[in-house]
């Protein structure tokens, strides 16, 4: 009996600790890059934190590392991360090296329904392979690539009428790629205020992923295809063809023709650095930028507006924006997915927009009020009807380190020509496809 | 009775514990020698040999460290890979470039310092701290001061270049222009390093003995004959030794080379070790980059020892 009695306390005390232990607090990590949103982030999750009890610690990185950094974490099987914020090209090899925990079940199991999400976003940051119903992340922070000019210059009568003498159109926002390296050329190296300003901030940095994203933002509206036929591999003609010749020449010439002396290498920073410095007319940044840069008590407010990435032969635009996975090496998987649900809630994702953060949920996106809500905030929605991504395959990397050498060879090492620069780039994808047996 | 004195090495064989000193007693000194040097031959096996052994293996393969897919066994593909990309060429072309001018202005520079800090003036030794400032510095600061000091529209060399030629400051681009990106490379490593060679130089310079010099004064020799048939051939192996030095650490230069210009514009300065970087730890081509590691380690060492070899020759004339 006594042995009984044992027995019996100690099966209760193990259920007791385990019930305990499945409702103890957790400290989770969420990483993710160092910028205005992750910030707001922090903020939106105090939340969470009162209402679950978990804490929230965050590792944040700043975005020439970001890449580097996280996707060593994964390769290595780290646990910094209990959540991450990834990029959307990091979903192929995400899903594939087995990074990301898939989210199907517990999507089912919590009624959250991806026919609530932006299905650019869901595509885009969520899905692989690409378009199949098989879900590795939540949509967190849509973003594209946009452009945002100094309004008082534009408004300005002297500037409109030496630009209607100098074109003989209108100053008004570009209506199209050539509109805008023709504003550009007039502003470049003009006298404003008795200081020499100049057209364009654009991106050219060598080392991750800048000028591949600022390229591709002339490439997509020019018609810019990365296969004859999707899913096929098959890119010559494709990657290389006489429309996307015609679009890199051009954004060569816009760097030649447009842009502060010495932007050899510029991304975010640089471009934020331009712009606020009063150096630049206009220039290219995401989206998550904005609501920080309308806020700027120097450049922003009634100074500042944003347009939309400009149509060529098509209207285009190149993807930003994560998605929220739970990584699989974390040993708070329970928690983590805890937040995501947090995350999902349609008050939340409202709240997220409002701190500054671009919710991807169709209850935010969709409310009557949205457009109106920032001054951003229609152009945001006109992108992300057109966003274009760059190739998610779990070869990723190879795939971006090989356009961004083609292209700053070709447009600031003034190497070869542009249909030399694709050729050689349909060489090196088909190269490495090869390698990953696809062809 | 009165202790003996002892002398220390009894002293501190006394103080071996006896269990010990009971153990060793019974090992011949090939043994005890065996022991000492276990550990160091262990390590050494460890952390050099095993890791280039596995180097080899992996640069058979197509392996990719960050996938989770069956290894296969590729022969010399990645090699021939290596070997035929025009693209890797130009990347060693880049590396060979830095590697002559800086190692060159180094040489020429440092026993120029290292000759006129040789000779006795007031504030001798402030000059030599002042001058070897530099290399005391980490190359990522030295990469992003000089950074700034480039820069067409604020930097301070545009300006002093400027101020010389009359040219507009932004007229040109040190880290933008195909044509002055490697040579701004080569200024900021030989600004860095042109300290350590002069201090070599100089170290050189004093082991030459005073009294070879009054000799050659009895001689009548003129100072310009000292300076070849005495200083020249009596610093030349210390001058090698620099240049053995600076070579090894430039043909692996990285860091300064990063920050400057991220091997940029286009591809222009980026040397092997930014090349072999991006293959090992961004594309993750652990197979490839392997290969291409052992191309360049056999490169070094095959160079390196024809270089001692030549060292040695001059060391004994």
């Amino acid at each position: 009996m006594k042995t009984f009695k044992l027995a019996s306390v100690s099966a209760l005390s193990l259920v007791a600790a385990s019930m305990a232990s499945t409702a103890q607090a957790d400290d989770l990590t969420l990483c993710w890059a160092a910028w205005d949103p992750a910030n707001a982030l922090v903020e939106l999750s105090k939340e969470f934190e009162e209402q679950s009890g978990h804490s929230m610690s965050f590792e944040f990185i700043p975005w020439p590392n970001f890449a580097d950094r996280m996707l060593n974490e994964l390769n290595s099987g780290g646990k910094l991360c209990d959540l991450l914020i990834g990029d959307s090209q990091w979903i192929g090899g995400g899903a594939e090296n087995g990074h990301y925990v898939k989210l199907n079940d517990f999507f089912d199991a919590e009624g959250i329904s991806m026919d609530d999400f932006a299905e650019a976003t869901v595509y885009a940051y969520s899905t692989w392979p690409k378009g199949t119903p098989n879900y590795y992340a939540l949509p967190a922070m849509g973003d594209a690539n946009g452009w945002f000019y100094r309004k008082d210059w534009f408004g300005r009568e002297d500037i409109q009428a030496a630009y209607k003498e100098a074109t003989g159109q209108d100053l008004r926002e570009p209506q199209s790629q050539k509109e805008l390296l023709q504003i550009a050329q007039f502003f470049q190296e003009r006298e404003i205020d008795g200081q020499t300003v100049y057209g364009a901030s654009i991106f050219t940095e060598r080392g991750s992923e800048g000028i591949t994203m600022g390229v591709t933002s002339a490439l997509y509206p020019w018609g810019f295809k990365y296969e004859n036929t999707p899913g096929s591999y098959d890119m010559d003609g494709a990657v290389n063809s006489p429309e996307a010749v015609e679009a890199l020449e051009f954004y060569k010439e816009f760097y030649e023709t447009a842009t502060p002396p010495g932007y050899t290498n510029s991304y975010m920073g640089e471009s934020l650095d331009a712009f606020k410095s009063g150096q630049v007319a206009m220039a290219m940044n995401w989206f998550a930028f904005f609501p920080g840069l309308y806020a700027d008590p120097n450049t922003g407010g009634d100074k500042i507006d944003f347009f939309v990435n400009p149509p060529q032969n098509q209207a285009g635009s190149t993807l930003g924006g994560q998605g929220i996975s739970v990584v699989a090496y974390s040993d708070k998987q329970d928690a983590a997915l805890e937040y995501i649900k947090w995350f999902a809630n349609p008050d939340v994702q409202a709240k997220w927009w409002s701190l500054g953060g671009y919710s991807a949920h169709n209850s935010v996106l969709n409310d009557p009020g949205f457009k109106d809500s920032a001054p951003f905030a229609g152009d945001f929605l006109e992108a992300m009807g057109g966003v274009q991504d760059f190739w998610q395959e779990p070869a990723y990397a190879e795939l971006l380190l090989a356009m961004q050498k083609r292209l700053h060879d070709y447009i600031v090492a003034d190497q070869g020509t542009a249909q030399e620069a694709l050729d050689k780039l349909v060489e090196d994808w088909t190269e490495v496809f090869e390698d990953e047996g696809k062809l | 009775m009165v202790p003996m004195p002892q002398d220390p090495a009894t002293i501190a064989a006394s103080a071996t514990p006896p269990r010990v000193a009971r153990k060793i007693k019974g090992l011949s000194d090939r043994a005890i020698a065996w022991i000492f040097v276990g550990p160091t031959i262990f390590l050494l096996l460890a952390i050099n040999i095993f890791p280039l052994i596995w180097t080899i293996r992996l640069s058979f393969t197509n392996f990719k460290a960050n996938r989770n897919r069956e290894v296969e066994w590729i022969g010399t593909r990645n090699y021939e890979r290596i070997l035929t990309d025009s693209d890797i060429w130009l990347n060693m072309q880049a590396t060979a470039h830095f590697l002559f001018w800086t190692i060159f202005f180094q040489v020429l520079i440092g026993f120029t310092l290292a000759y006129l800090i040789n000779k006795k003036f007031k504030g001798n030794d402030l000059w030599t701290t002042i001058i070897v400032l530099p290399m005391m510095l980490s190359p990522a600061v030295v990469g992003n001061f000089w950074k700034f000091l480039y820069q067409p529209q604020i930097g301070l060399f545009n300006y002093i270049v400027a101020f010389f030629t009359g040219k507009d400051p932004s007229s040109f681009e040190m880290l933008g222009s195909v044509q002055l990106a490697p040579w701004s490379i080569v200024i900021v490593d030989t600004w860095m390093w042109t300290p350590f060679v002069m201090l070599i130089c100089l170290a050189g310079l004093r082991s030459i003995p005073d009294y070879i010099y009054e000799a050659a004064e009895v001689d009548r020799a003129s100072k310009l004959r000292q300076f070849f048939t005495i200083t020249i051939p009596m610093v030349l192996p210390f001058l090698m030794l620099a240049v053995l030095f600076r070579g090894i650490e430039n043909f692996k230069m990285f860091d300064l080379v990063v920050q400057l210009t991220g091997g940029g514009p286009g591809s222009t300065t980026e040397l092997t070790s930014i090349n072999l970087k991006r293959e090992a730890f961004e594309k993750w081509r652990t197979g490839y980059a392997s290969a291409y590691a052992i191309i360049l380690f056999v490169t070094v060492f095959g160079l390196a020892s024809i270089y001692v070899k030549a060292l040695n020759k001059v060391k004994e004339r």
